[in-house]
């Protein structure tokens, strides 16, 4: 198996929007070649998380080792990197790329280039793959094979006199894909008598063998019991397993030039395999270490509190236990005055926090407050210093500070030209700074620069719900720019609830404020005595809203024989209480603090 | 010595009521010799250690003690006086219902000297009482309350409001006829789902919509208003009386005073050489008419309650009652100073918002904050 010479190997990702068809194209290519047997194939197989088949999203980076004897009577060996398609996990999708030397650009033409398909496949062209373009769907009746060809053409710049016309759900001409990958991706290049030199593309943590490491080698052989060496921190391994996706699990002798597969190595923790890195023979190491990845930073962070206050060391273990697996996201201890002990976190993006919360409370049972998210901010403090705020209620007081600014992305809009209206209004709304706009066809392309944090709670929501659907979004981090901001307070019951504070663009703070307020009072429910919302800038109240009393709640019969049982009914409300979150004596459910900030029009 | 009230628990109902979470059972036929005889041992056997305790009140209760034997209930009363020390009005309850059978029985109870009678008419509307798996029409019930004024000295009867689809209007309506009829007490108690009744089934499957909070509480308001007009006062969150003819008996309970519970799954709350025991009896009829006859009692648990426990027994109770709690009374019976077990910041913002009154003397919930009783109390004891 890996005896392949070198140029008999291919190495490619599949660049697709969300739903164009990429899981789906992976799974016939899977079949096709015989990795899977008709019984072991359940759809999507390269999802392999619960939640990313529900959400029809591939969060990690997954491979799979393709065998195909080509139609010129030769077996190839075929490398699929499957990439993450949400722009969170851009990080991940340029380091899949690096490991690679071609891609497939899958594009349904029912439905045309998106976003998220641009941005990826500008990662592509900068990693000098060889692209080529699929055309998916042309089975259904609305396909427009030429009218995408041409956008193609126009958008990309990508010649499609080649493209290959297939149906991935009928599994029409999935030879034609695998004739392509053979005949028009470059073969890799690499020196199997040179000292061994593999990129570390990624790594997990699995239960029953520890951390596993995906590696692409570009240089020397990696074998069993080989001695190997992390080039950053020098860090030694003996190689325990090496082996190959198919995409079970298969071990093989060794790995040579060009080929893909992973390693186990008695390895702790998966922070202690940095990716990006490279990996060499401690023996006769190479010199240079491959060009490696910048670190992914987080971007996006919340608190996350245990709603029983008794939870805290297993929040602490179960976050501990993700980490394993996910090195992108980090995580401090923190405590607020509302709601005790916690943990600050930090994510890629939303989407990422919403995995996050979800995968602790379905696999680690947890009933979690999370509080408002919010970007990094740079405090510059009239004494010089600048500091980076992750915690709105961390921030100093006003006459401290000399300016503030934000994180700033630069984002890509496609949308018919129908919503193009609506969604400029939108943007403009979340103070957003048009930098271009272009026609394909009926379709805009909008870019635009947009602050981090109008982006952060709900703009793809909004952004979905205001064309119908049809806009696709992508973005990348653009820098930091100064800006006239405000912390926000929200006060219950003339208490200041630090868990809820915000912070927002002078210009939009009432408007903000106000919203806020409102949603409270429909998320808060009726309780013992009426309570006030209030939404304040420093001093300054800037909204407020009152829920009233609750109207009837007294037991109608209460005699001698129910006092033992009304007692231990109370005793038993008595320590619910003890353990909910109280705020000014008010019960806020925990579902309030993430909804209240999510904006409506 | 605490004085004593003695509750006498007759668990038989001719059918079970899709409201009712009592401790009632349908026999037929039911053995009365046997009953009779074991509730009489036990209450002997109670009478033995408690001695002759300062007796202000006797109450037959279930079930439907209107279904027993006139003789027992002479026999049990008659055993009463002689083993306790009654005050000279007495006060002798037995519950009853607007039945054929025990319309009957009424002369009878009478004779045996039960000086009150409180009949569960529950609606004066006949589809109302159909709904409420009643057994007697609102005619039957009307009759017997006429019967029963004519016998006995004092009279109450129960009604059941905020039941599913009832106006404010409608209630009203019904109520002023049910005043017309009342003699000196009326128990106006809201639709309650208890789990495990026929009703908790029909509501769960949503077949049984109960009114919303702001009707219930519409409802409340206006019970009030029509009590008092008709010169009923609520002295109680569900009971209203002309002054002075409150249930003694229940204002045991409510004061957090001594009372003996016999019969099956009978609770008392008694002081027993100096310390305050809660009492229960087996629930089932026969087992606990077996305990009795192998033992002379069918305790099943007794355990002394703790002052803490104490305070928020005679708290949950206490607040119930428009006169409120002594503090003096609440500290000597509880062991702990009233404003101890009251949490302040709760007790100082419910007196600002007019839920609670504290004087030197007493604390009391007002009307408003009775109707919010049950959150009220989570937020206050502590």
């Amino acid at each position: 198996m890996t005896d392949t010479p070198t140029d008999h190997i291919r190495n490619f990702s599949i660049i697709a929007h969300i739903d164009h068809g990429k899981s789906t194209l992976a799974d016939r290519l899977i079949q096709a070649t015989g990795g899977l047997t008709a019984r072991e194939m359940t759809e999507q197989v390269l999802d392999s998380m619960e939640l990313e088949k529900e959400r029809g999203i591939t969060i990690k980076a997954q491979t799979v080792r393709l065998t195909y004897l080509a139609r010129n009577g030769e077996s190839y060996e075929l490398n699929l990197m499957d990439t993450p398609g949400h722009v969170d996990f851009a990080y991940e999708v340029s380091r899949s790329l690096a490991a690679c030397e071609g891609s497939l650009l899958v594009v349904d033409v029912t439905q045309g280039v998106e976003a998220q398909t641009l941005a990826n496949v500008y990662q592509a062209i900068e990693a000098n793959h060889e692209i080529v373009p699929i055309l998916n769907k042309i089975d259904l009746p609305a396909a427009e094979p030429e009218r995408v060809r041409q956008q193609i053409e126009d958008v990309i710049g990508l010649d499609t006199s080649d493209a290959v016309m297939i149906s991935a759900k009928t599994g029409l001409n999935i030879e034609g894909v695998l004739e392509a990958l053979v005949n028009r991706l470059p073969a890799p290049k690499g020196d199997a008598n040179a000292p061994l030199k593999a990129l570390l593309v990624d790594s997990w943590y699995d239960q029953y063998l520890g951390v596993v490491i995906l590696v692409r080698v570009k240089d020397g052989r990696l074998r069993k019991a080989q001695r190997i060496r992390m080039m950053s921190t020098g860090a030694v391994h003996t190689v325990e397993q090496v082996g190959v996706f198919t995409p079970k699990m298969l071990p093989v002798d060794d790995l040579g030039p060009g080929e893909i597969g992973f390693i186990t190595a008695a390895i702790k923790t998966v922070a202690d395999c940095k990716v990006g890195d490279t990996l060499t023979d401690d023996r006769t190491p190479a010199t240079e270490p491959l060009p490696g990845f910048k670190p992914s930073i987080p971007v996006v962070w919340c608190g996350l509190y245990p709603v029983d206050a008794d939870d805290f060391e297993k929040l602490r273990e179960s976050l501990g236990k993700l980490r394993l697996n996910d090195a992108s996201f980090h995580y401090d201890p923190e405590t607020s005055a509302a709601l005790g002990f916690g943990f600050r976190c930090g994510f890629l993006g939303l989407l990422h926090l919403e995995i996050i919360q979800e995968r602790l409370s379905r696999e680690f049972d947890l009933d979690l407050i999370a509080t408002a998210p919010s970007v990094v901010y740079r405090v510059h403090r009239t004494n010089g210093i600048v500091e980076e705020l992750h915690n709105p209620a961390d921030m100093p007081d006003p006459s401290l500070i000399d300016h503030i600014e934000e994180p700033w992305i630069k984002a890509t809009i496609m949308v018919p030209d129908d919503y193009l209206g609506s969604v400029l209004t939108l943007t403009n709304e979340r103070r957003g700074q048009q930098s271009d706009l272009t026609y394909v066809g009926n379709r805009a392309m909008a870019v635009y620069r947009l602050p981090l944090n109008e982006v952060v709670f709900d703009f793809y929501d909004r952004l979905k719900s205001v064309s119908r659907g049809y806009a696709s979004f992508d973005y990348h981090m653009d820098g930091y720019a100064e800006s006239d901001l405000v912390k926000i307070s929200i006060l219950v019951n003339q208490d200041p609830v630090d868990a809820l504070s915000f912070i927002a663009h002078r210009a939009q703070a009432e408007k903000r404020g106000r919203s806020i307020c409102e949603k409270l009072k429909d998320l808060i429910p009726k309780q013992l005595f009426k309570i006030a919302i209030q939404a304040a800038i420093g001093g300054r109240v800037i909204a407020r809203e009152t829920i009233g009393a609750l109207s009837k709640d007294v037991t109608a019969k209460c005699y001698g024989g129910d006092i033992s049982r009304k007692r231990k009914l109370l005793e038993k409300q008595k320590e619910g209480k003890k353990r909910m979150r109280q705020f000014g004596k008010v019960e806020i459910p925990q579902t309030a603090f993430l909804a209240a900030l999510k904006m409506d029009a | 010595m605490e004085p004593l009230a003695l509750y006498i628990h007759w668990p038989f109902c001719l059918a079970k009521c899709p409201y009712c979470d009592f401790n009632s059972h349908v026999r037929a036929p039911v053995d009365q010799a046997r009953f009779a005889a074991a509730l009489r041992t036990e209450l002997a056997w109670e009478a033995a250690r408690l001695g002759r305790r300062r007796l202000v009140s006797i109450f037959f209760g279930g079930g439907t003690p209107g279904l027993m034997e006139p003789a027992t209930v002479a026999a049990l009363i008659a055993d009463a006086i002689r083993l306790f020390d009654p005050v000279a009005d007495l006060e002798i309850t037995l519950e009853a219902n607007p039945t054929s059978v025990e319309a009957g029985r009424l002369a009878g109870f009478r004779a045996a000297g039960v000086n009150r009678l409180s009949l569960g008419v529950q609606a004066l509307d006949d589809a109302a009482l159909a709904a409420l798996g009643r057994r007697h029409s609102a005619a039957q019930a009307i009759a017997a309350l006429e019967a029963a004024r004519a016998l006995f000295p004092r009279l109450s009867f129960d009604l059941i409001t905020a039941r599913p689809g009832q106006t404010v209007p409608d209630w009203r309506a019904e109520l002023r006829r049910a005043l017309a009829l009342a003699a000196d007490h009326l128990s106006l108690y809201q639709l309650t789902i208890e789990p495990g009744t026929g009703f908790a089934a029909l509501h769960r499957k949503g077949q049984l919509v109960l009114p919303d909070d702001d009707t219930a509480a519409a409802l409340y308001d206006a019970t009030g208003e029509e009590a008092a007009r008709a010169g009923l006062f609520a002295y109680e969150v569900s009971n209203y009386a002309r002054p002075g003819a409150e249930s003694r008996h229940n204002l045991q309970y409510w004061r957090y005073g001594d009372y003996a519970g016999i019969g099956p799954g009978a609770h008392g709350r008694l002081t027993l050489g100096g310390t305050l025991r809660a009492t229960c009896r087996q629930r089932a009829p026969e087992a606990w008419a077996g305990l009795v006859e192998r033992h002379g009692h069918g305790s099943t648990e007794e355990t002394p309650v703790t002052a803490p426990e104490r305070a928020r027994e005679a708290l949950l109770m206490g607040l119930r009652l428009s006169e409120g709690i002594d503090a003096a009374r609440f500290a000597s019976r509880t062991g702990i100073a009233l404003d101890d077990a009251l949490d302040p910041g709760t007790l100082a913002r419910a007196v600002e918002e007019g839920y609670l009154v504290r004087d030197a003397v007493r604390l009391r919930a007002t009307p408003e904050g009775r109707k919010r009783l049950d959150a009220l109390l989570a937020a206050l004891a502590r």
